[in-house]
């Protein structure tokens, strides 16, 4: 069931067009990730769904109720990119103030700000002024102040930028949490390996409109294809004439460096790799690592976005 | 060096704001300055407005008006209204102008000084000539007292002279015929002298013609307090429009950069609600800040604060709000904080000192006070200086509440309408 949904979405800056036709759903407790060069329209996307910036055509639906783009639906959680936070205010401070302007009062205010610094794990810190806490921690908090008034949907933009691997998988649990319970969450962010490994579908967006949406397979199989990257490190350099024949029984093989690094793309790697080991053992060399690749999300954007720099 | 020489001029060169703080604030607050400040030579400037009573209904008296008149630096009434129509003023009326703030003093000329004056010269001893006068107003009082002086030397000298001839034949005999007739004959040119305008000097002090008492018709038993009063609102004022601006600015550009300012729209408040929030705390800390300020002038200085409490509590409130609708004004219109404290601070100099926060307005030139009311500090400073120099009642407060409201809700309206920028693109 689409909770969220973008149609045609188009706004233009002067003569620059931010959104040139974006279309996109967000379906019940999924997280999804947006993914885009610098410039790509992410940013004004997010922006013309929290109503802060009125779309020139398209429209936006949210729980089947089309979007006056003037006010933010209350059924939204905002997790902006920068820390939104009050560094005077102590952690429970902040959570007490942003559930109170979202309608949260006394025992009910009370509950979800420990449920808050619970799920972030500052229950011990939470008098604490936030201008001493690490990055990470604040990052938390950033995204406890979005998700305090049960929201339904939440929009986080870049919400791990600049926290370490630790926080990083903190945050990454919390949001899983969330869109266990019912939440859809929706988030932009850089961290190509992260979308991969955390997000069940990604929506890849470039020059305005969205370029390709789906499950990691499903864009592998739009984009660059299920091949793997076999790469092989040997005990000693290959002759030329044992080098030819590993290329002929590969499809795209290579040898780098010094002769001891070869790489090879394989379809069916089961059934491919095992004569050229044997190849390789006939030649009178060890195999001292293998590692085989499947196509990451990685490649997909660089093949989907290209490798120019953006602005 | 000489690169670093080089990245710093580049630097200047690029940036508009250090260029305009470097050469042409300097040149702005000159000029606002010299306007102010410099004027005050001027035969245009610093006119003192008096009223003038005239009890004795004499020649002396009536020269003695005619003489006020013709000095350029006073302007002289002598009815109700200062064009020249309506009653003619006696004491009561002339006390209530003073009273009132519309003239710093008040001449009454007394029944019997052109009696005494004719009959005894150089000698006096008539009834002395009263300046009802604002003491806090130190300056006015003593330059009326001066001109006086000069006029009651330069515009009846014949009249002087008739009284002093009459004391020297009191004292040292008649004159004879051929005397007599020399003196008669000098009479009407020194009268023509005086009609003229004097241009005679005052003379020492010693031998002045008439005695002159000066009253204090604020009945203020505390002289010192009422000018601590003018620079506690001064000041204040001043200081209040500063924190306004640096509050607001951190209420909404910091939020705005921070990035709290997104968050707060995207809740149940809305940019009303939200703006309307901040001025209301910024109008509270406004009202805090000047109640230590006057609370600091009251143990420290004796400022009459708690006699004044009700007209300073109104005054306060009205003008830290206003205050804070300016500062929510210039920190909407503001791209950054830089921009912001840059072009407040021209404005917040600028308007204190033209209305009044850094030199009293009343010692201006006409031309620069009514410029001053143009300004917020001028209206507040005015009600401030009612309240504890004129001793007005909230209800006489008005003009000046009035127009601070005023101008709350045409801060608050424009501010509104600015703010729309943060809303949505």
């Amino acid at each position: 069931m689409n909770v969220l949904s973008v149609r045609d979405a188009r706004k233009r800056f002067g003569n620059v067009a931010a959104l040139n036709g974006a279309t996109f759903e967000l379906r019940h407790g999924e997280l999804l990730a947006l993914l885009g060069p610098n410039g790509a329209g992410k940013t004004t996307l997010i922006r013309a769904i929290t109503g802060r910036v009125r779309l020139d055509g398209g429209e936006i639906q949210l729980f089947d109720r089309v979007l006056d783009g003037r006010r933010t639906a209350p059924e939204l959680g905002i997790v902006p990119q920068e820390i939104a936070l009050y560094p005077l205010l102590t952690a429970r401070e902040n959570l007490e103030a942003f559930g109170g302007l979202h309608g949260l009062t006394g025992k009910d205010l009370a509950q979800r700000v420990d449920w808050a610094l619970e799920g972030i794990g500052l229950l011990d810190r939470a008098t604490d002024l936030v201008k001493q806490f690490s990055g990470g921690m604040r990052r938390r908090l950033n995204i406890a102040c979005g998700v305090l008034h049960r929201p339904r949907v939440v929009l986080l933009d870049e919400p791990t930028v600049g926290v370490d691997p630790q926080s990083r998988d903190r945050i990454y649990d919390m949001l899983a949490e969330l869109a266990q319970s019912g939440v859809s969450l929706l988030l932009t962010t850089h961290h190509l390996e992260e979308a991969e490994a955390r997000c069940s579908r990604t929506v890849i967006i470039d020059h305005g409109k969205v370029i390709a949406a789906g499950t990691m397979s499903e864009l592998v199989d739009q984009t660059v294809g299920r091949f793997r990257l076999v790469t092989l490190r040997l005990d000693a350099p290959l002759d030329g004439e044992t080098a030819f024949k590993v290329a002929g029984r590969t499809n795209g093989s290579g040898v780098d460096g010094d002769g001891r690094v070869l790489k090879a793309r394989m379809q069916d790697v089961a059934s491919e790799l095992p004569p050229l080991l044997d190849c390789i053992r006939t030649a009178g060399r060890a195999v001292d690592d293998v590692e085989v690749r499947g196509p990451s999300l990685q490649s997909v954007f660089i093949h989907l976005t290209g490798r120019e720099l953006r602005e | 060096m000489r690169t670093l020489m080089w990245v710093g001029w580049t630097n200047l060169r690029r940036d508009r704001v250090a260029q305009a703080l470097t050469f042409l604030l300097p040149i702005v607050f000159f000029s606002i300055f010299a306007s102010v400040f410099g004027g005050q030579g001027d035969a245009a400037t610093a006119r003192i407005r008096i009223a003038v009573v005239d009890e004795d209904h004499s020649e002396v008296s009536a020269r003695l008006i005619e003489g006020l008149r013709t000095e350029k630096s006073l302007r002289t009434q002598t009815t109700a209204d200062a064009s020249g129509s309506g009653a003619v003023l006696d004491r009561a009326a002339a006390e209530r102008l003073v009273r009132d703030g519309d003239v710093p003093v008040a001449v009454v000329i007394p029944a019997g000084l052109g009696a005494a004056f004719s009959t005894n010269g150089f000698a006096g001893g008539g009834p002395p000539v009263q300046l009802l006068s604002d003491v806090s107003d130190r300056i006015a009082p003593q330059m009326v007292l001066g001109l006086l002086q000069k006029v009651a030397m330069t515009a009846a000298p014949d009249l002087l002279m008739q009284g002093g001839m009459r004391q020297f034949e009191k004292y040292a005999g008649a004159m004879t015929p051929q005397q007599k007739t020399a003196v008669d004959q000098w009479l009407p040119q020194l009268k023509a002298q005086g009609q003229a305008g004097g241009g005679g000097s005052a003379p020492a002090s010693g031998a002045m013609p008439i005695t002159v008492d000066v009253v204090d018709v604020m009945r203020t038993d505390n002289r010192r307090g009422s000018l601590i009063s003018f620079y506690a609102a001064g000041i204040g004022v001043m200081f209040l429009l500063f924190s306004s601006v640096a509050g607001a600015g951190g209420a909404l550009l910091d939020e705005a950069e921070t990035g709290t300012l997104e968050r707060l729209l995207s809740t149940n408040t809305g940019m009303t609600g939200v703006l309307v929030g901040k001025w209301i705390l910024l109008a509270l800390i406004g009202c805090l800040q000047l109640t230590v300020m006057f609370l600091w002038g009251r143990v420290a200085f004796g400022l009459p604060l708690f006699s004044h409490l009700p007209g300073f509590g109104v005054m306060t409130l009205f003008t830290a709000a206003a205050a804070a609708a300016l500062g929510l004004v210039l920190a909407s219109l503001a791209k950054s904080r830089a921009q912001l404290s840059g072009f407040s601070t021209i404005l917040i100099l600028t308007m204190s000192a033209l209305g009044g926060s850094m030199f009293p307005r009343f010692l201006m030139s006409e031309g620069m006070q009514k410029v001053g009311l143009l300004t917020f500090n001028a209206w507040a400073l005015d009600g401030y200086l009612k309240v504890f120099w004129r001793h007005a009642a909230i209800w006489q407060l008005w003009p000046q509440l009035l127009v601070l409201t005023a101008l709350t809700g045409v801060f608050l309206s424009l501010a509104r309408l600015l703010a729309r920028r943060w809303e949505a693109a």
